[in-house]
């Protein structure tokens, strides 16, 4: 028996909060980045979800969507992880409460 | 004569542009400063001459020659006001009375004024006196007669107070000045009621000028206050200018005075021409002045000459000065003018007026010429013996002096005051100025025999010596005048008054026998020679012996010092008018002190009031406000930007409170 | 099909990795343990007949990102501060409480939306051709941008991780003009 399709979107909804929690709980910048990536695959589940339960699944549209989400999540990991240790190597610190210099 | 008529303007022009450039030169040119006086004053003689010969030539083809010439001054709504000049007999005639005598002046004073520092500025006032007594003459308008009435005003004003550091001289000058103005205000009211009436103050302007036929017949048809005739009305109020101007009675005070001039200016000025110009002006009006069966204006001008020429000659007998002897002689001459215009006509009155002129002229230049003489010596007790010393001065002086009295037949103050006391014992009125006339002559010959008597004869109290050239000539010339002139104007051939009144005339010796005219003569003759006769033997004696004091003095104290007084007449004044004067002056300052002024600084305080209330508004409410509210604006800014404190996971937080926010109202709102 | 047997176990794994990749005090354990959810939401997608997306997620995720936040541990360390002191930021209640807000906005539209209780239809394939012939034609211009995109973060990141301090080596050429080494002092 297959689940339902509403036990996917549940699960998924949780990783994302989740991932949210951890984005916005944790000190350390890479672990922001980490419950990013967490985000986004939440989503991804979303995606292939309602591909396999919709009613065109030979039009693989979720498929698509879900390939070029993972693509393009790992290219900005790579940038934001780039990022993080540039500050690193400026601040000899990558704990997020520090870089507060836009604060208005 | 058209041709003359139109560069008639030059006459005056010329000694005003003379003047005009004489007053900007530097002191030390005093020979080009002469020239700018003398020049064009000659030219102005000879375009004289020019207008003169003219109006004869004219006169001999057309009967009476009259030119003008007008122009458009300015003009306001409908009437504009035009100003012009007119030629005609008796414009030729004063022009060159002016104009000559002035020229032998102007020389006269290069000598008489020649250690004079100011001489540059001395020739300039008289530039501009020359000038504005020339437009009088040849003015066809009231309006421009006045105005260059009042610039002969201001010219003698000048020339009064020319010494002006000296206190009297510059008291003299304000007197003079004032004194006239008190006559030119009624001058002013006759001429705005004329204008009022006739809408024109042009004299003659083709038919419609005040003097001519129907303006002035419709004046003398109108009556006004008292029943008079308007045109003696108005004529009275103009001959109040001419009892300011000519020194007449009341107005008489400032002419002794303005001696305090030096004596070319009282020369020219208070003998021979500007006082004469009251008499030119009644001259001038005078179809105005005679209009109407009984011309009251003419009345009032008898009476007050008659009066002014006995009361002067009074005064006159008992003064110490010599210029101030001839300034009364002059004030009393004046009068007997004024006599002969308002009882024999224009041609009486101006005949005295132009021989008056030389005489009176000569009489002066010598007295300038025995003060130079006498290094500044004013009083006759202090001179003496100068017949030996100064003969030709004597000579010229004493022409003039019999002149001034009237001995017959040779000189030319006998044919004129005898055609006054002519026409005045014809005059219907009345015969009172008749007698004071004779009264007049008596008195004139006994102070100039007394003046004669105490400066010429006696012996020398002081070191004089004779004058030069420059002003000896000028004598010797005006003392021909004076006996020549004279015969212009004789019953046997009354040359003058044809001039004037354009009838021809002939020669007719058979008329000094007709019309009265020889028991008159006969009658003067014997006042004059009675009155210098008695004057010789009064003081023939006391001049050899001391002459510390007057032998009429002895004989009559209290009436001498009412004579020596001048009647009091300034004293009253003093009391009265002046003390009147000061007192009102006294009430204007002090209105001015407290209250204009007091209304001044209460404006001031009220606007530093309500200044400084706009300050406070503006520092408190504007200031204040605006600043609170920046203020305002930047604490909510700043308590605002709190919330912006760098931290992305803040910004996240918000971000999900958001959506979720959004996500709630997509939800619901589309159920 | 998939299956509820499958299926459950797989998520609950898959969440208590990431909880604990989010809650864990060690870097590395966190970044294991996000490994391992990875490869948790791979088996799911298997599950869920996506076979090209859930290897995909394998080589990408597990292969490559994890590992990269594995270096990124292990090139910061000793950026953590005293041992003392705690992993979560101050005020984590507000944070909890909003996560907790918006797990409930998420959820609760989707259980009270009743066509989400469907069963999933028989078969459903994505065969790897399709995904090919798709990509080169109705996708061609995503694919290409794709391309772009992922040059330049390769070349943006490099750039960025650049570590300006070392000296550059004089050219080869001595012909060559020059250039003066780039000595850039890093602000400490």
């Amino acid at each position: 028996m297959s689940p339902p399709l509403f036990a996917f979107l549940v699960f998924s909804a949780c990783l994302f909060s989740v991932g949210f929690a951890g984005a916005i709980l944790r000190r350390n910048a890479i672990l922001v980045l980490v419950g990013l990536e967490l985000m986004l695959n939440a989503a991804n589940v979303n995606f292939i979800a309602f591909w396999r339960y919709g009613p065109h699944p030979q039009a693989l549209t979720g498929v698509m969507f879900a390939l070029f989400s993972i693509a393009i999540a790992a290219a900005e990991a790579a940038v934001g992880l780039a990022l993080v240790i540039a500050i690193y190597r400026h601040r000899k610190s990558i704990q997020t409460e520090q870089f507060d210099s836009l604060k208005g | 004569m058209d041709f003359i008529v139109k560069y008639l303007w030059l006459i005056p022009v010329l000694p005003l542009a003379g003047a005009g450039l004489s007053a900007l030169l530097k002191p030390g040119q005093r020979r080009l400063a002469a020239a700018l006086a003398i020049g064009p004053l000659g030219l102005s003689l000879l375009l004289s001459c020019a207008a003169l010969a003219a109006t004869l030539h004219h006169g001999a083809e057309t009967g009476l020659a009259r030119s003008t010439q007008d122009f458009e001054w300015f003009a306001f709504g409908q009437s504009t006001v035009r100003l012009g000049w007119v030629l005609d007999p008796l414009t030729a005639i004063m022009l060159l009375v002016v104009t000559f005598i002035g020229l032998l002046i102007f020389i006269y004073s290069t000598a008489y004024m020649a250690e004079d520092e100011h001489f540059g500025r001395f020739f300039c006032f008289l530039g501009f006196f020359a000038a504005a007594m020339l437009g009088i003459v040849i003015s066809n308008s009231l309006l421009l007669l006045f105005v260059c009435w009042e610039l002969v005003g201001l010219a003698s004003y000048l020339l009064i107070g020319f010494w002006f550091q000296k206190p009297s001289a510059a008291a003299a000058a304000k007197k003079a000045f004032i004194t006239t103005r008190i006559g030119d205000v009624g001058f002013l009211l006759g001429m705005l009621w004329l204008y009022a009436h006739s809408g024109t103050l042009l004299f003659y302007d083709g038919g419609h000028g005040i003097l001519e036929q129907s303006t002035v017949t419709h004046l003398a048809a109108l009556t006004t206050i008292g029943g008079m005739a308007l045109s003696s009305a108005i004529s009275i109020l103009l001959f109040c200018g001419a009892i300011g101007k000519s020194g007449q009675l009341p107005l008489h005070v400032w002419l002794p005075d303005a001696m305090e001039g030096p004596t070319p200016v009282s020369a020219l000025i208070h003998a021979a021409t500007m006082v004469a110009a009251g008499v030119f002006l009644v001259a001038r009006v005078f179809p105005l002045m005679s209009a109407g069966p009984h011309p009251g204006a003419l009345e009032v001008v008898t009476w007050v000459g008659a009066l002014t020429a006995v009361f002067a000659a009074c005064i006159a007998v008992a003064q110490d000065d010599i210029k101030r002897i001839l300034a009364y002689s002059t004030v009393s001459q004046l009068g007997y003018m004024m006599m002969g215009l308002g009882t024999g006509g224009v041609a009486v009155g101006m005949f005295h007026l132009t021989t008056h002129a030389f005489f009176k002229a000569l009489l002066f230049l010598g007295a300038g010429s025995v003060i130079h003489g006498c290094g500044g010596e004013q009083d006759i007790r202090k001179m003496g013996g100068l017949r030996k010393l100064m003969p030709l001065t004597f000579a010229c002086y004493a022409v003039g002096t019999m002149a001034l009295c009237g001995i017959p037949l040779v000189f030319s103050g006998f044919w004129s005051k005898d055609a006054i006391l002519h026409s005045a014992r014809h005059w219907t009125v009345s015969q009172i100025p008749f007698y004071l006339g004779v009264a007049g002559a008596f008195l004139t010959a006994f102070y100039m025999t007394r003046q004669i008597c105490y400066v010429f004869y006696g012996k020398s109290a002081t070191h004089a010596h004779e004058s030069p050239p420059a002003m000896t000539l000028p004598l010797a010339i005006l003392a021909v005048c004076a006996i020549m002139v004279g015969f212009l104007g004789t019953p046997i051939w009354p040359w003058f008054d044809s001039y004037l009144s354009g009838e021809p005339i002939s020669f007719h010796a058979g008329r000094l026998l007709e019309d009265g005219q020889l028991p008159v003569m006969l009658l003067s003759t014997a006042v004059v020679f009675a009155g210098a006769g008695l004057s010789a033997w009064v003081y023939g004696k006391s001049a050899r012996t001391s002459r510390a004091t007057d032998p009429l003095e002895v004989l009559q104290p209290s009436l001498f010092a009412w004579l020596r007084g001048k009647f009091f007449i300034d004293e009253l004044y003093d009391a009265t008018i002046v003390r009147l004067n000061a007192a009102f002056a006294g009430l204007a300052r002090w209105l001015d002190a407290t209250i204009w002024t007091g209304a001044v600084n209460l404006v001031a305080r009220l606007t530093r009031a309500i200044s400084l209330l706009d300050r406070k508004v503006d520092e408190a409410v504007i200031n204040q406000g605006f600043d609170g509210g920046c203020e305002g604006l930047r604490v909510s800014g700043q308590w605002t930007a709190q919330g912006q404190n760098g931290q992305i996971q803040r910004y996240l937080r918000a971000i999900a409170v958001g959506f979720c926010g959004l996500l709630l109202l997509l939800i619901w709102g589309c159920r | 099909m998939p299956s509820e047997l499958v299926f459950y176990p797989l998520a609950a794994l898959t969440l208590a990795a990431a909880i604990g990749a989010m809650a864990l005090r060690n870097l590395v354990h966190c970044a294991l343990s996000a490994a391992a959810a990875f490869t948790g939401l791979a088996l799911i997608y298997l599950d869920l007949n996506a076979e090209f997306v859930g290897f995909a997620q394998v080589l990408v995720y597990v292969g490559a990102v994890a590992i990269l936040i594995v270096f990124t541990v292990l090139l910061t360390r000793g950026a953590d501060g005293p041992w003392r002191a705690s992993a979560f930021s101050p005020g984590w209640v507000t944070g909890l409480a909003i996560t907790g807000l918006l797990l409930a906005c998420l959820v609760l539209p989707v259980l009270m939306s009743p066509s989400l209780k469907r069963l999933a239809p028989p078969s459903a394939t994505a065969p790897v051709a399709d995904i090919g012939r798709q990509l080169m034609t109705r996708y061609a211009l995503p694919l290409e941008t794709a391309g772009l995109l992922l040059t330049a973060a390769l070349v943006g990141a490099v750039i960025i991780a650049l570590d300006e301090t070392r000296p550059v080596p004089p050219p080869a050429d001595q012909s060559l003009p020059r250039r003066k080494p780039q000595l850039e002092e890093s602000p400490r």
